[in-house]
C-alpha cells in the first residue's frame, strides 16, 4: 500500500489514505480481548468454581435415589428445597466467584497498566482513553455476567443430567425431579438476577474502583475502600446515623431494590416474582448509573493525564 | 507543513520549570537528535509531542494538537517509549494480532519478516525474552507501521553494543525514508552521529543549540594542538579546550581548516565532545568536571 501510493498523484494518495484509515480496525473489540489475555482470571476462575461445585455434588448425587423416593411424603415447600438447594448452591458459589474476580479486576484495571509501565505502549497506539476505559468497564459489566450465566447453566445442566442418569440407573422414574425443577425459569431468574442486580444495580461500584484504579500512585485497594469507610465513620460521628453505611450494604447485596420479590434468599427460586417495573422505576437505580457514568468519565480524564508510576 | 512546530512551549511541574518556552520546528524526512543532560526536558518535551502530558504554549504535531487529538494523531506517529515497556504478559503473537486489530497502518507481513530475522519465537511471552529481544521485537511492530513521525525516547537504553547497532542499522535500512521523520533521545550519542540529519542540544528546559550535520562538519574543528602551537591556537578564541593524554585538544567554531591545519591534527569533533563544550560550559565547571 505504502509503496504504490507514494507514486500516486497527491489527490489518489489521499483517497488512498482514506481507504487505508476505514480497513476495519475494532479498537473496542481488541481492547476487550487483550483485557481477556492479561486476565485469565475472568474465565478460569468460573470454570475452577464449577469444577468444584462439580465435585461437591457427588456425595448428593449419591444419597439422590432415597431422597427422591421420600420426595412424595414431603410437602411442596420442602420438596422444593430438597431438589434445588444443590443447584442454588452452585449459582451462589459462581455468582460469589463473579464479584470477587470483578472486584480484583477493577482495582487493578487502570493502576497496573501504569505500574508495568505498560501504558507507555498502549498510548502509543491509535486508542483513546474512552475507548479503553470502556473496554476494562465491559469486564464486569459486560463480560463477567455473562460469562457468570453460561459456566451456571451448563454447570447446572451437567448436574441435572448426572441426576437423571443416578434415578435411572437405581430403576426410578426422573419425572418427580423434573416436575420440581423447572430448569428454564430457573435460567431466567439468574439472568434476569445478574443482569438487574449484579450488573445494573452494583455498576457504580465497579466504575467506583476503576476511578480508584485510575486515581491510585500505589494501593489502589485502600483507595478503593477508606473513603467510603471514611465517609461511613464522619457520618456517624457528626449525626450519629449510618445513613451512608446502609446505602453502602444495600448496593453490595442488592437489598433494598426492587427488581424482584423472593420467598427466600435465592433469587434463582422459580417462585420469585420478577417485578422489572418495580425495579426499573426506582430513582436509586438511576441516580447509581448516573453516579457510575461519572466515575467512568473522571476514570477516563485520569487516565490521560496520569503517567507511569 | 513542519512535521513538529512549537512556539513557547512550557510545561512546569509545581516550582519546578521542565520546559521554558521551547520554540522548536522539525521538518519532513529528518532524523534529529534531542541530546540533553539528565532532567534537561526531553522527555517532558517528547510527552508533549505524544499527547501524553498537558502543555502551556503552541505545539502542533502533523497540523494536530497532540493533548487534544491524541488519539487520532496516534495513526500517524509511532514510538517507542523506553526498552521493556510492552506488557510482560503479552505473547508475541497476541503483540502482533493486537497491533494489527487496533492499528490501520499496520503491515502484519512486514512486522513478521523482520521477526523471522531474529530468534524470537511467536509463542514466547515477552517476559521470557531477553531486554535486546524486546527491543527487536517492539521495533518490528513499529516499523511495520507506516507513520509519518517516529520518536525514540532512549530506545537502546541497557542494550549491549551489537543490539544498538542492529537497531539503527535496521532503522536507517529498512524503514527509514525521505517521506518519514524520526525523533530520538539517547545518551549513546557517538553511534548516532552517523545517522542524524538534525541535532539539538536541550539544557534546563531550552534548546541550547541546534543545527543540521552537514552545517555541524563544515563549521566546527576540533584540533590535537602541537605544544609549541598552543598560545597560537588560543589566540582563535577555541569555544572549548581540553587534555587528553598530554595533548591540547581544542574545539573552534567557524575557523578555516586550513588555518587550523597548521597547528595540528584536524578533524571534525564528536557530538559528545560539542555537548560537553556547549552545555558544560552553561552548567559551570563542577557539572562539567562530572
Amino acid at each position: 500500500m505504502n509503496t504504490q501510493s507514494s507514486t500516486m498523484p497527491e489527490s489518489v494518495e489521499t483517497q488512498a489514505a482514506a481507504a487505508v484509515d476505514s480497513v476495519s480496525t475494532r479498537p473496542f473489540c481488541w481492547s476487550l480481548r487483550r483485557e481477556l489475555w492479561e486476565n485469565r482470571s475472568i474465565y478460569l476462575a468460573p470454570l475452577g468454581v464449577a469444577g468444584v461445585a462439580l465435585i461437591g455434588f457427588v456425595p448428593t448425587l449419591v444419597h439422590l435415589p432415597s431422597k427422591v423416593r421420600a420426595l412424595s411424603t414431603l410437602d411442596p415447600m420442602q420438596q422444593h428445597d430438597l431438589t434445588e438447594r444443590p443447584f442454588d448452591m452452585a449459582a451462589g458459589l459462581l455468582m460469589a466467584t463473579f464479584l470477587i474476580v470483578a472486584a480484583f479486576y477493577c482495582l487493578d484495571a487502570l493502576y497496573g497498566e501504569r505500574r508495568d509501565r505498560s501504558i507507555l505502549f498502549w498510548k502509543s497506539l491509535p486508542v483513546s482513553d474512552v475507548t479503553a476505559v470502556l473496554a476494562k468497564a465491559a469486564v464486569p459489566l459486560l463480560v463477567l455476567p455473562l460469562l457468570t450465566f453460561v459456566v451456571t447453566v451448563v454447570t447446572q445442566a451437567i448436574m441435572l443430567l448426572f441426576s437423571g442418569v443416578v434415578l435411572l440407573g437405581s430403576g426410578q422414574s426422573v419425572t418427580p425431579l423434573w416436575n420440581q425443577l423447572s430448569f428454564f425459569r430457573m435460567s431466567l431468574n439468574l439472568l434476569y438476577h445478574l443482569l438487574t442486580v449484579h450488573v445494573l444495580w452494583e455498576a457504580p461500584l465497579y466504575a467506583w474502583l476503576m476511578l480508584a484504579s485510575a486515581w491510585a500512585r500505589r494501593a489502589p485497594f485502600l483507595w478503593g475502600v477508606l473513603p467510603p469507610f471514611a465517609i461511613g465513620v464522619v457520618e456517624k460521628m457528626l449525626f450519629n446515623t449510618s445513613h451512608f453505611a446502609q446505602m453502602l450494604l444495600d448496593r453490595l447485596t442488592g437489598a433494598g431494590m426492587d427488581a424482584l420479590t423472593a420467598p427466600d434468599t435465592m433469587p434463582m427460586n422459580p417462585m420469585t416474582h420478577l417485578t422489572p417495573l418495580r425495579f426499573f422505576g426506582a430513582p436509586g437505580l438511576w441516580l447509581g448509573l448516573l453516579l457510575a457514568a461519572g466515575f467512568l468519565a473522571g476514570a477516563v480524564v485520569l487516565r490521560r493525564y496520569r503517567g507511569p508510576v | 507543513m513542519p512535521c513538529v512546530e512549537a512556539r513557547g512551549l512550557r510545561k512546569t511541574f509545581g516550582t519546578t520549570i521542565a520546559l521554558d518556552a521551547v520554540d522548536l520546528r522539525v521538518d519532513e524526512g529528518r532524523i534529529v537528535g534531542l541530546i540533553g543532560p539528565n532532567g534537561a526536558g526531553k522527555t517532558t518535551a517528547l510527552n508533549a509531542i505524544l499527547g501524553l502530558t498537558p502543555y502551556q504554549g503552541e505545539l502542533r504535531v502533523l497540523g494536530r494538537d497532540p493533548w487534544q487529538e491524541r488519539g487520532r494523531l496516534m495513526r500517524d506517529v509511532s514510538f517507542i517509549a523506553d526498552v521493556a515497556v510492552l506488557p510482560r504478559w503479552m505473547r508475541v503473537s497476541q503483540a502482533l494480532d493486537y497491533v494489527a486489530g487496533v492499528h490501520p497502518r499496520f503491515d502484519r507481513a512486514k512486522a513478521e519478516a523482520f521477526l523471522a530475522k531474529t530468534d524470537i519465537r511467536r509463542a514466547s511471552k515477552v517476559r521470557e525474552l531477553s531486554k535486546g529481544m524486546v527491543t527487536q521485537l517492539h521495533l518490528a511492530l513499529v516499523m511495520a507501521i507506516d507513520a509519518k513521525l517516529l520518536v525514540l525516547d532512549e530506545p537502546t537504553l541497557g542494550l549491549d553494543i551489537l543490539y544498538r547497532k542492529q537497531f539503527y542499522d535496521s532503522l536507517l535500512n529498512d524503514y527509514f525514508d525521505r517521506s518519514r521523520t524520526i525523533l530520538v533521545t539517547t545518551h549513546q550519542v557517538e553511534e548516532l552521529q552517523h545517522v542524524l540529519t538534525d541535532l539539538m542540544f536541550i539544557d534546563r528546559g531550552r534548546i541550547v543549540f541546534q543545527c543540521n550535520m552537514d552545517d555541524f562538519e563544515t563549521r566546527y574543528s576540533e584540533v590535537s594542538v602541537l605544544p609549541n602551537q598552543l598560545s597560537a591556537a588560543r589566540a582563535l578564541s577555541p569555544i572549548f579546550e581540553r587534555q587528553v593524554l598530554g595533548r591540547s585538544i581544542l574545539l573552534f567554531d567557524h575557523v578555516d581548516r586550513k588555518q587550523l591545519a597548521a597547528l595540528g591534527e584536524v578533524r571534525t569533533p564528536g557530538i559528545a565532545d560539542l555537548f560537553v563544550a556547549i552545555v558544560g560550559k552553561r552548567a559551570g565547571p563542577a557539572k562539567g568536571a562530572a
